[in-house]
């Protein structure tokens, strides 16, 4: 089970230690923690933070995060889950998709600390070993990419897309795939390549 | 067995495929460096005038942060000191010196940055720097700044003039009209951004998003005055850039300096609306174009006027008027390009430069003329067909347009265009077809590749190439696997280190044409000393009468004489076999006029009482050269005709004069086209070699994936509903 518990260092005296609330803390803390030159940080910090949950690509993650951390920056920074991409921050270009308990959502749009207990897919999680997924193998055999930067957003969008029944013809295939922007242009190949999943009948 | 999608010609899948499709491909901010901090830019809030102060205190006190950098604690940036801005590393380097003083071009320049250790810290605490300025009234507006035109420095945009002035208007038919283009931003889907660190006093390392490694070094060298080899620049991959890469902006100078004050290691990623303001676009262009020909159809001439927008503090163009010069036979040709300085951002070439937007006005008004003729606009062009080059009065190296024309006309159907306008519907829609025209010059560079074939029997090709997605590291190994006779899972190509050889930035649809000549030098001097090294019995043959396949050089006549590489490195004793090779353009260019061209059809809907119009098919046709790979160069060429709809019918960045401020700059107000808005598109070559542009014979791709595509479709929109709109986007408001 991975952990992840950032110490933070070197930083400035916090205007809110003054508050009661860290002060009290202080009177609960044991005497060699106030000794620790970077006491005040170390006190200060759990009270930024919350305790989250989750798994990630069936890995168990038991973390602490600042509740104004995105799930996208948390996958990206923190986790070094790189493989979801940011491309406007602002839930408009669908480069930060990922499935939540199954379902596509912009992580981007998503605070860690809401996926409390959920499972997330990212696109490390979606070969099984040295296998690649149908639709990843169906967006090599397309070229359903150019500079490749949306295409995880798009293949995990393009997975869901058939899981909710919403591939039923190139039509539908562009309705259900336009949350995800590709600039490179490479959209009738990315339908050309939905359309072979869904064609050949392999479970995503 | 020779497998034919591996060579020239062939369609094999992206040698990086497998790294994009399971999020292993490695952009620059995702790098894991020890210590990394995070930077995040302030921007200005007026549009002219200079800072008076700026409060620091409460971001600097804000928890993480390491510093907060501006034009008062910013370190000094040696080449600053000395040299005009512009003059750096000739045109490459930031126009703009950051943080170097408190003046403001503007609006949104960025003013300042928080550096603190973690992104969300850094934003928060850029939200708490606040300025006090003294404002200078500005400019931002195109329009009403036209008189203030000047002529650019530029050599190729002094004014040109051929035969008669103005002769059109001494022809029988003529049409005189206004285009205009508005401003379109690049918006590659990966933000712009840098992530540097200083490994010592005087060396750098940075992660960038480049079109060129070695362009970014020799900046960052010229800006801070230390040795070219100190530098270091690493952009294995780039998430799209379409041109806005081609530069070094102020912002990642303001990164190294960031680093060099807080001596760890920073990222900025910009933001998507800083993607509007402080990386380049396509800039607003007001065009006229008149055009007159006798009725028989021919030309009299052509007359191109461009008014460009531009900064304040230096000079871009672009080649707005180029074409109008050679692509037809005309024998009077005048063109003007004026650039309009405001108080905006520079622009920078983005897809197609100048070209695009000069073919939607000129490619435009040859349809209106042939409507005013009666011609059939294919025809028209034809008539008008330069058996050479007018401009520089030279043949072709090659120019299949005819060719291209025919086939895109037989894939559309153009059979079935409606003679008049507004005279045919389809399911409630009128319908309407349209072409026109693209060209870009087939550029060549000098460029540098490393090979090694190894005692494993493997090849590995070396070369400082960036690819923004065309897909080069593929092309590249198909070209070794084409001179080499071996299988393309035994080559590797390496591109994006500066550690690497020479290679060119990746801009003008050059890169097949440069490095591609690279590879094939390399690879032909590696068979060379392949045949010096094997013995007696292939060293009496000449190089190039020998076969070279599945890893053997072997006699031509005599199947048995045949002998593999690795054994000759082992009867050697060599561990690997390298050699490096330059290649560069020769005197062809001076012989012939190069170019590719491109014809895009169209077929469009509009729906009568709501003025939309869906582009219900495409076709796009390009004449460059051999094609090395279709699959991706047909992924090229579609990905252009999707640029060209957003340009036709989707983009326009905002700007609200009153304020010198972008209004729509993020996705979900400025449009560009989504999966809904393609249809099938159709992409044809002609695939003839250029005989003599590059060993390969191939000419560039890109730009013309683009060109035309706009004026097709605006002329797709005349045929469907009888209205000419000469003002991009058709939106439906001009329709209605």
């Amino acid at each position: 089970m991975k952990t992840s518990k950032k110490t933070i260092e070197n930083e400035a005296r916090r205007d809110f230690l003054k508050q009661s609330s860290v002060l009290s803390a202080l009177v609960l803390s044991p005497e060699k923690a106030i000794k620790d030159p970077n006491w005040d940080e170390k006190i200060a910090a759990p009270f930024e933070k919350v305790p989250l949950k989750l798994e990630i690509n069936g890995v168990k993650h038991t973390l602490n995060v600042e509740p104004r951390t995105t799930l996208l920056d948390l996958l990206r920074e923190q986790l070094h889950l790189t493989g979801t991409k940011k491309g406007c921050d602002y839930g408009q270009c669908g480069a930060c998709t990922v499935h939540s308990d199954g379902q596509r959502i912009n992580s981007c749009l998503t605070l860690a600390v809401t996926e409390e207990g959920k499972k997330i897919t990212t696109i490390e999680g979606l070969a099984k070993g040295d296998t690649l997924h149908p639709m990843q193998e169906a967006f090599v055999k397309h070229d359903g990419f150019q500079c490749g930067y949306c295409t995880p957003g798009q293949i995990m969008s393009a997975v869901a897309c058939i899981r909710e029944g919403h591939a039923n013809s190139e039509d539908e295939i562009r309705e259900y795939m336009s949350g995800n922007i590709c600039r490179c242009g490479a959209y009738p190949n990315i339908v050309d390549a939905i359309m072979d999943v869904k064609k050949g009948g392999q479970t995503v | 067995m020779k497998n034919k999608d591996e060579r020239i010609g062939g369609r094999m899948s992206r040698v990086d495929a497998q790294l994009k499709v399971t999020g292993a491909a490695k952009y620059f901010a995702e790098f894991e460096v020890p210590n990394l901090v995070y930077g995040v830019l302030v921007p200005s809030t007026i549009t002219k005038g200079t800072i008076k102060s700026l409060d620091t205190k409460k971001a600097e006190s804000a928890p993480g942060v390491l510093a907060v950098l501006s034009y008062l604690n910013a370190p000094k940036t040696p080449a600053y000191q000395t040299d005009e801005p512009s003059k750096t590393s000739s045109g490459r380097g930031p126009g703009m010196k950051a943080f170097h003083d408190n003046k403001v071009y503007f609006n949104g320049q960025p003013i300042a940055m928080v550096v603190a250790n973690t992104f969300e810290r850094a934003t928060y605490a850029a939200s708490l720097v606040t300025a006090q300025y003294e404002k200078s009234s500005h400019q931002t507006e195109l329009k009403s700044n036209l008189d203030k035109g000047i002529t650019p420095k530029s050599k190729s945009l002094q004014d040109y003039q051929r035969g008669k002035k103005d002769a059109y208007q001494t022809a029988p038919v003529k049409i005189e009209a206004e285009y205009i283009q508005p401003t379109e931003v690049h918006n590659p889907m990966e933000l712009h951004g840098i992530l540097a660190q200083w490994e010592g006093p005087d060396k750098i390392t940075v992660y960038a998003k480049t079109q060129g490694v070695k362009m970014t070094q020799q900046v960052i060298a010229d800006t801070f005055k230390i040795p070219k080899e100190n530098v270091s620049v690493h952009s294995q991959f780039v998430g799209g850039a379409f041109g806005m890469s081609l530069r070094v902006w102020p912002h990642e100078i303001a990164t190294i300096l960031a680093a060099q004050k807080v001596q760890r290691p920073v990222k900025l990623v910009i933001t998507r609306d800083q993607m509007f303001t402080i990386a380049g676009y396509r800039p607003h262009t007001h065009q006229k174009v008149g055009i007159g020909a006798n009725k028989d159809g021919k030309f009299v001439g052509i007359s191109h006027w461009a008014n460009v927008q531009n900064s304040n503090y230096e000079e871009f163009t672009e080649a707005t008027v180029g074409m109008t010069r050679f692509l037809y036979r005309s024998p009077n040709v005048n063109t003007t390009y004026r650039v309009v300085p405001l108080d905006i951002c520079t622009p920078i070439p983005m897809r197609g430069p100048g070209e695009a937007t000069g073919a939607f006005a000129l490619e435009s008004a040859i349809d209106e003329l042939s409507y005013a003729l009666n011609m059939d606009p294919i025809d028209l062009r034809m008539k008008n067909y330069p058996e050479k080059d007018p401009e520089q009065d030279l043949p072709w190296s090659s120019n299949h347009v005819r060719e291209a024309y025919q086939l895109g006309a037989d894939k559309i159907g153009w059979s079935n265009r409606p003679k008049e306008p507004r005279s045919k519907k389809e399911n409630g829609m009128w319908i309407g077809y349209g072409m026109a025209t693209g060209t870009f010059g087939a550029h060549r560079r000098e460029a540098t590749a490393r090979a090694q074939l190894k005692a494993d029997g493997t090849l590995l090709i070396q070369s400082a190439a960036s690819d923004i997605g065309p897909g080069t590291g593929t092309a590249m190994v198909q070209i070794a696997a084409e001179v080499m006779g071996m299988p393309a899972d035994q080559i590797k190509f390496e591109l994006g280190e500066t550690a690497f050889p020479y290679a060119p930035i990746q801009g003008g649809s050059a890169t097949v044409a440069s490095v591609g000549s690279a590879v094939h030098e390399a690879c032909m001097a590696l068979r060379q000393q392949l045949v010096e090294l094997s013995g007696n019995a292939l060293k009496k043959a000449k190089v190039d009468t020998l076969v070279y396949e599945e890893g053997r050089v072997r006699s031509p006549t005599d199947r048995s004489a045949s002998i593999a590489y690795t054994e000759i490195l082992k009867r050697n004793n060599l561990p690997m076999l390298e050699v490096t090779k330059e290649a560069k353009p020769g005197e062809e260019g001076k012989k012939f006029a190069m170019y590719s061209f491109s014809v895009h059809f169209v077929k469009v809907h509009v729906h009568p009482t709501t003025g939309v119009v869906r582009v219900k098919h495409a076709v796009a046709v390009a004449d460059a050269g051999t094609i090395v790979n279709h699959k991706t160069a047909s992924s090229q060429m579609m990905g252009g005709a999707v640029g060209g709809i957003g340009m036709a019918l989707q983009e326009e960045a905002v700007i609200d004069h009153r304020y010198g401020r972008y209004i729509n700059n993020d996705l979900a107000n400025y449009h560009v086209p989504v999966n809904a808005d393609i249809p099938d598109i159709d992409v044809l070559f002609v695939d003839k070699k250029d005989p003599y542009i590059n060993p390969m014979g191939a000419k560039g791709l890109g730009e013309i994936a683009i060109i035309g595509m706009a004026p097709a479709i605006a002329n797709a929109v005349y045929n469907a509903t009888g209205k000419r709109i000469r003002e991009l986007p058709i939106t439906p408001d001009k329709l209605i």
